[in-house]
């Protein structure tokens, strides 16, 4: 029965409930003075994780945080760490890394530090991909399941149910693996003020993008974002007769 | 010599011409589909409109133990041009390990520039990994294709819409189903061919069970009705009392917001947001849910939106094109009441 070495890959995003401003080029959105947070789906990943050492102990050997991105990232690692991640690791760039380039960086970080689970969300809300996980664990050749709803550990075999189109899949496979974590899995902790002064104190390494190598560059260019179009409220109803009138007017009943 | 040289650069400029032709000519796509019960998934038929609007050929593939039957309906859908199909059990399930290598190896034998599938639970487990064994970036959810290199996708829950450009020789896709017309089946009958490319790849994990809800219902990521229901409903048995009823005198599907979810009221295959299904009805009609910025991700490119809340105020109302303030315990039932009637 191997122990396990967990990475949680975590991305810091606009936070969830503030509207996108579009950059004045017309092909970012503009994050500057916003309210940055960990990205939800990281959140539950960390506390999966953390869920894992509380019910198996010593078998967990290791829960290492890792993020790619600006320096700041790193509070977002610290929130991790206070939230139980034992050390973090950043890979401090201003690039915007793609899915497939964040994914051959965790590969290189997996072998490196011999990892035998990864736990990721299953996907930012900024860029709404979906995709790293699956790549990694295309990668590196492993099992993959995505969108875990529950996940339960018994020796080697990792058992997770899924959310699927139409209800819950269950699969299990066998370590080492990779998981995407959905909304349905756990309700994160809050970091307490203890923990986050003992974060302060946990190693946080820092690396630059060049020590992982070629071939990350983008492979897609953003001609422009552009806001959605509007819509306008068609305005409110007395009652119901007045509701039922309005939706025939409409041509929806 | 000096001629020699010209009569080179001759052959070589014409055998760059050739191969830019040849080029452009092989544009063509695959278009993965899933299955079920020897069928085509409906959620599946978008993703072919999405493959025409490309440009090439379209040759639709399917896998599994009863891949013929599925390909011989496939064949008679609109704008497919060919159907690959590989008859082998081990791919029933759709587990990415042994499938996404089957599509690698397909796509790079048949040289295909394009390859969609829908923005499904089935494609987003499924596509990502087979383009890292591509090394290839996917575009994901794509909900407009502009040209053969340049699509249309949301992001940040879809309140900015980002228009990226690829110069990748292969572009990996998923499609926003509710983006595109299904695919109509018609009178074409295109041929059918069993495909040689199998590479049998160990499947990693193994599949051990599926709990899908059960429903008469229309399927709410198709249909052209959706009724949803918030928090406001306040527990899971008003949900259950006031929520069937309006759908059945509508003919809608159910939704539910992912404060109702949540909270126990309604089973998580339920839940319209940036984190649950995207739909996009003739009406969607938002009971007792405020509209969180998520939860609007899933549902504002409804046709018509209607909306009961007792909030005034409530940010669903910018959106709606009727609104009723009132209290949902008594509006439903009275609206139940009245559309029955008008049915009559």
């Amino acid at each position: 029965m191997s122990n396990l070495r967990i990475l949680v890959p975590i991305k810091r995003v606009l936070d969830y409930a503030i509207k996108p401003r579009i950059a004045a080029s017309g092909k970012a959105i503009d994050l500057t003075g916003q309210k940055m947070s960990l990205n939800p789906f990281d959140e539950l990943s960390i506390e999966a994780s953390v869920r894992l050492r509380e019910a198996h102990g010593a078998r967990i050997s290791d829960i290492l945080a890792f993020s790619a991105g600006p320096t700041k990232s790193q509070d977002a690692l610290r929130t991790a760490m206070a939230m139980g991640a034992d050390r973090g690791l950043l890979v401090d760039t201003n690039n915007e890394l793609e899915p497939l380039a964040v994914a051959k960086i965790l590969k290189k970080v997996v072998e490196k530090e011999n990892i035998n689970l990864v736990i990721l969300g299953k996907q930012s809300i900024d860029d709404d991909a979906g995709q790293t996980g699956q790549m990694l664990a295309g990668l590196l050749g492993w099992g993959q399941a995505t969108q875990a709803a529950e996940i339960e550990l018994k020796d080697d075999v990792v058992k997770v149910v899924k959310e699927v189109d139409g209800g819950t899949e269950t699969v299990q496979g066998k370590l080492p693996m990779v998981v995407t974590t959905d909304l349905r899995l756990n309700e994160p902790r809050y970091a307490s003020l203890p923990n986050i002064m003992k974060a302060k104190k946990k190693k946080l390494d820092k690396e630059t993008l060049e020590s992982y190598g070629e071939g990350l560059q983008g492979r897609l260019e953003i001609l422009e974002i552009a806001e959605p179009p509007p819509r306008q409220g068609g305005g409110k109803v007395e009652d119901v007769s007045g509701l039922v009138g309005k939706l025939k007017e409409l041509g929806a009943i | 010599m000096l001629a020699n040289r010209t009569v080179l650069r001759a052959l070589r400029t014409s055998r760059s011409n050739a191969t830019y032709a040849t080029v452009s000519r092989l544009l063509s796509t695959l278009a993965v589909l899933e299955h079920r019960g020897g069928k085509v998934s409906a959620g599946s038929l978008p993703s072919i409109s999405a493959a025409v609007a490309i440009g090439g050929p379209v040759t639709a593939f399917v896998a599994g133990a009863d891949s013929a039957a599925v390909a011989a309906e496939a064949a008679k859908l609109e704008g497919v041009s060919k159907v690959l199909h590989v008859p082998n059990g081990a791919y029933d399930k759709g587990m990415p390990e042994n499938f996404a290598p089957l599509l690698a190896e397909n796509i790079k034998a048949g040289g295909f520039t394009h390859v969609v599938c829908a923005h499904s639970a089935f494609g987003k487990n499924i596509m990502p990994r087979v383009s890292a064994l591509l090394d290839v970036q996917q575009i994901s959810d794509i909900t407009a294709v502009k040209d053969q290199n340049t699509f249309v996708r949301p992001i940040y829950a879809g309140n900015a819409i980002a228009t990226v450009k690829s110069s990748q020789a292969t572009n990996v896709i998923t499609v926003r189903g509710t983006a595109f017309a299904p695919a109509a089946e018609g009178s074409n009958a295109a041929p059918v061919e069993q495909s040689t490319v199998d590479p049998n790849a160990p499947q990693l994990c193994e599949w051990v069970e599926e709990n899908l809800a059960k429903s008469e219902r229309p399927d709410l990521a198709t249909a052209s009705k959706v009724v949803s229901g918030g928090r406001g409903l306040k527990d899971k048995e008003n949900f259950d009392k006031y929520m069937p009823p309006l759908a059945d005198a509508l003919g809608a599907a159910i939704g539910a917001s992912r404060a109702a979810v949540d909270a126990g009221f309604a089973d998580n295959s339920l839940q319209v947001g940036q984190t649950g299904k995207v739909v996009a009805p003739q009406l969607y009609m938002a009971v007792g849910i405020s509209g969180a910025i998520q939860h609007l991700a899933g549902m504002k490119d409804s046709k018509v939106i209607a909306a009961i809340n007792k909030d005034a105020d409530a940010p669903i109302f910018q959106v709606a094109d009727v609104g009723l303030v009132a209290d949902l315990f008594t509006a439903v039932p009275e609206l139940t009441t009245k559309l029955e009637a008008e049915k009559k």
